[in-house]
């Protein structure tokens, strides 16, 4: 039995003289199952969200939640409609026990359902052992299953999370998944918001939204049905697939075309004629095959992608050896206090490499990267970057390296011309030098528009450009990318790593974490980093097959990264 | 049950839940406690010690342009007083560049003739020059100067065994405060100033530090209301900073000496009133600002500031510009600081005590009002 939840007509948001956060949305959200609230960050999502709550007010449309004007009657509304904002909105000064007590309190649990209520969401979210630890404690799986219990304390008729699963590794975003399944199996109707696409594609319904409008709403297996034989393998492409991969984004009729392990995954225009391996590679090794369909293959369609990106960024040259070490890590350790972040870390990156760390949250993935970026002195080992002790010659080798941060460091309030003009001047290139840089990444990035833009208020696909060419503006032969494309949308993520393809193809070596497995896939070699320690390394291939079994044949990488973690818990527990 | 008190039963819970939690994380997090017992000490300290309106040693310069028994009198009751440090010349430009430094207090001129002038009784014979540009200190000077020349010309009549008829008469006679101890009427000041800064920066910060974890908006988003949400962070605040007012009158009483003569009941209600004020005006910046930067910035400009400045703590109010001594009436420690004084220094002196109450409690309510209409359970 499906009752509908939430309606929703012609419901718009705006901030300030922004564009429309939520532009004109029309649609219904039914009980019993999942509906994802998909799409990239700055699509709507969690405006959408408190809007359904009234935490926002509409500027236009009629918005009824259970039947209710979220506005007029707030209160009643909050007692059946129960939220899950990004931060879980936990106490981190209070208990496990605590927390629960007082949401119990606020959402009016009477006092004889308590126990055995609390006893109930304990147990469902394993959190019965840690009941007294304090939240600000607990992992960030931890503290995202107690935001949930927390929110659940009153069975709602209506779940809203917001982006439950951002920042969380894979084993807890899979517990979280089968925490929420039970929940939509005992009729709460759930919304969840994710700019996963995976995880959209899991959901029952998905509602997919991009710069504040509704793309698509129904079945997500529906959407990528019409992609049905419209996406391909280039099998076998080895070590020609960035070669493989830039053919494919000149050849047209392809769509999209992205590194997965040692193949290219292509999708075609509609109507297109199935390519023939020869177009891609001589080799004889090097074969097609059709693949299903991803949800992801669908909204890139939807966003109304002709061709894969291409890079205007020049390469210098294709002749190198990859062999040459140019990022060595050797017993590279981390201590705080007792506590040991980074347990002897080595691994040794050869040119034109691109090397992924990947790691649950807190397993040491950032402390390693930043003794390698000599923004962290090590405890004990040695950090080599483009031959340099980055100990020792810490500014020297600072210079032989381009650095993008996570929220990429952009000053919001300096146009995008000043942030270049600063960012040359930091790496020491002054008069025709700095000129010439500007110019050439201006070019290469396509910036001309935005230049005398403030970088804080340009669409975030050309943010993401611009910081880019910040950290590549003095042409450094190394280049560190911390988490460079969470959030954002899939045909900004493809243009970004289209660039770093043409850089590692002029013989730039990158070293990147982040949590997005699919982005894992681009990766030559990745390093798997848990509890301080490597755990595993090799080709995302090697990964794969590495935790092949018959029950499961055909591992994706995220099979591989929960496989070898829980390898690895068992050893520490024998 | 009726469903009304099963609402009012919700409403209670929710409230006490709220109050507990926030005792929890004020015992737990450091930086509450920091704020209302470090801070409150330190203030005091300062204020206490190391701000002090007496002229102790006045340096002044003397110039007796005509050297006479009468003036060699004179220069001997000034030295022998210990308020004064004196140096003596015989023209007052040798002292001017000292004064125009600073490096003496003031100039005290017998000018030739004084001694007849001051055998006729026609009119005084001394002239003093203070510089005006610190006023409570020339004020100062003046006064302890004036005392000076009233008991040196009854000297002078008792020695010469007459009575002399003195021109204008002076006697004075401290009351309160007979030591004239400026720790006396400072601390008992400092104290309001030191209460208004702890009250608003708490409920400031702790609201912030809500929105800034995001834990705010999950309180938004259960059933909690408006006025539950005041409550329980009024109710624990208060408590808080009315241990911060006892421990703030306990080291002025025990540590300062300060006496008080009035009721500690009436001292416990004044400062409630005065705290609700201070708490009032936190919850209000609070809602305007949702940082803990710009909501500590916001108090120390809006709350603690126009106390320091406006209240007649340090500053006489009734020597500022009209403008300023109307804007000093929305200042609450204003009334508090002359409560405080009072029931320091004097007693329950009613006629002071209730305009005070008045015009705080008349700030309270605006506050809270202000912030109950202002506070949204929405995050636009």
């Amino acid at each position: 039995m499906s009752e509908t939840l939430v309606r929703l007509e012609g419901v718009s948001k705006r901030f300030g003289s922004a564009p429309l956060a939520v532009a004109e949305v029309t649609t219904t959200i039914v009980g019993g199952g999942i509906t994802a609230l998909a799409g990239p960050d700055g699509a709507g999502k969690t405006t959408l969200l408190r809007l359904m709550l009234g935490l926002l007010k509409s500027d236009a449309g009629k918005l009824t939640v259970c039947d209710l004007d979220p506005i007029s009657h707030a209160h009643r509304l909050r007692e059946v409609v129960a939220y899950m904002p990004q931060r879980f909105g936990l106490y981190e000064d209070l208990t496990v026990f605590e927390n629960l007590r007082l949401y119990a309190d606020l959402r009016g649990v009477a006092e004889q359902q308590r126990a055995e209520t609390f006893e109930r969401l304990l147990t469902l979210t394993g959190l019965a052992a840690f009941q007294s630890r304090l939240a600000g404690a607990l992992s960030g799986g931890m503290k995202q299953k107690l935001g949930l219990a927390c929110a659940l304390v009153r069975a709602p008729r209506l779940l809203l999370l917001d982006e439950p699963s951002v920042g969380v590794d894979p084993i807890s975003r899979r517990d979280l998944w089968r925490l929420i399944r039970v929940l939509a199996g005992e009729g709460i109707g759930i919304v969840w918001s994710t700019a996963y696409l995976d995880e959209a594609e899991r959901c029952e319904r998905v509602l997919l939204m991009n710069d504040g409008k509704l793309m698509y709403e129904g079945v997500p297996s529906e959407l990528t049905k019409r992609m049905a034989g419209r996406t391909f393998h280039v099998r076998n492409a080895g070590e020609q697939r960035r070669a493989v991969l830039a053919v494919a984004a000149k050849r047209t009729g392809v769509i999209d075309a992205v590194i997965q392990g040692s193949n290219v995954r292509i999708v075609m225009a509609e109507g297109a004629a199935t390519p023939s391996p020869e177009e891609f590679s001589k080799d004889s090794g090097v074969d097609i095959v059709a693949v299903s369909p991803r949800f992801e293959d669908a909204f890139i369609n939807l966003l109304g992608s002709k061709s894969p990106a291409v890079s205007r960024l020049a390469r210098a040259s294709d002749n190198f050896r990859t062999t040459e070490p140019v990022i060595v890590a050797k017993d590279l350790t981390r201590r705080y206090g007792s506590f040991t972040a980074a347990d002897r870390i080595s691994f040794s990156i050869g040119k034109g490499e691109i090397f992924g760390l990947l790691g649950p949250n807190g397993a040491g993935k950032s402390t390693t990267f930043k003794m390698l970026c000599g923004l962290l002195r090590p405890t004990s080992g040695e950090a080599r970057v483009a031959g340099l002790d980055v100990v020792a010659q810490t500014s020297a080798a600072r210079n032989r390296l381009g650095y993008m941060a996570q929220k990429f460091s952009l000053y919001g309030d300096l146009s995008a011309r000043q942030n270049l003009d600063f960012f040359a001047g930091v790496y020491g290139l002054t008069g025709a030098q700095r000129h010439d840089a500007v110019k050439r990444v201006t070019e290469a990035f396509g910036l001309g528009r935005y230049l005398d833009t403030n970088a804080g208020t340009i669409p975030a696909g050309y943010k993401q450009r611009l910081a880019l060419a910040c950290a590549i503006m003095h042409e450094p032969p190394v280049l560190f990318l911390d988490e460079p494309t969470s959030g954002v949308d899939p045909l900004t993520r493809r243009e970004f790593w289209a660039h770093i393809n043409a850089l590692v193809a002029g013989g730039v070596t990158v070293m990147v974490t982040t949590h997005f497995l699919d982005e894992a896939e681009y990766c030559d070699r990745i390093a798997l980093v848990y509890r301080g320690r490597v755990i595993a390394t090799g080709s995302p291939d090697d990964l794969k097959s590495s935790v092949r079994t018959q029950a499961l044949p055909d591992p994706t990488l995220e099979d591989a990264f929960i496989a070898l973690v829980e390898a690895d818990d068992r050893t520490v527990a024998a | 049950m009726s469903a009304s008190a099963a609402v009012s039963g919700d409403r209670r819970r929710r409230v006490a839940a709220l109050i507990r939690k926030e005792t929890s994380q004020i015992v737990r997090d450091p930086s509450s406690l920091i704020i209302a017992v470090i801070l409150p000490l330190t203030l005091l300290f300062l204020f206490g010690y190391g701000v002090s309106f007496d002229a102790r040693r006045i340096e002044i310069g003397l110039v007796i342009e005509d050297p006479t028994p009468e003036t060699g009198s004179f220069t001997s009751s000034l030295t022998s007083s210990s308020l004064f440090s004196t140096r003596t010349a015989r023209d007052r430009r040798s002292f001017e560049n000292d004064l125009v430094a600073g490096h003496i207090d003031g100039i005290v001129v017998l000018a030739a003739g004084f001694s007849a002038q001051a055998e006729r009784g026609d009119r005084a014979p001394i002239q003093v020059i203070v510089d005006g540009s610190d006023p409570n200190k020339a004020t100062l000077v003046r006064n302890y100067l004036q005392g000076i020349w009233a008991n040196w010309l009854e000297q002078e009549a008792v020695t010469r065994g007459e009575h002399l008829s003195v021109p204008i008469s002076v006697e004075q006679r401290v009351w309160f405060n007979p030591e004239v101890s400026s720790h006396h009427y400072l601390v008992p000041g400092s104290i309001a100033i030191i209460l208004m800064l702890i009250g608003s920066l708490l409920t400031a910060l702790v609201v912030a530090r809500e929105w800034e974890r995001g834990t705010m908006e999950a309180l938004l988003a259960t059933p909690v209301g408006i006025g539950e949400l005041m409550a329980g962070k009024l109710i624990p605040y208060f408590i808080l900073g009315m241990l911060t007012m006892a421990l703030a009158t306990g080291t002025a009483l025990f540590l300062f000496g300060v006496p008080f003569r009035g009721s500690f009941a009436i001292l416990t209600l004044m400062s409630a009133v005065f705290l609700t004020t201070a708490l009032g005006q936190g919850l209000l910046i609070s809602t305007v600002t949702r940082n803990q930067l710009v909501a500590a910035q916001a108090t120390l400009i809006s709350a603690f500031l126009p106390s320091f400045f406006l209240s007649g703590f340090v500053f006489e109010i009734a020597g500022m510009p009209l403008p300023l001594q109307i804007v000093s009436y929305a200042v609450p420690a204003r009334y508090f600081v002359a409560v405080l004084q009072t029931l320091f220094l004097a007693g329950d002196v009613w006629s002071v005590i209730w305009p005070n109450l008045a015009g705080m409690s008349l700030i309270a309510a605006v506050y809270l009002g202000l912030t109950a209409l202002t506070t949204k359970t929405r995050l636009d």
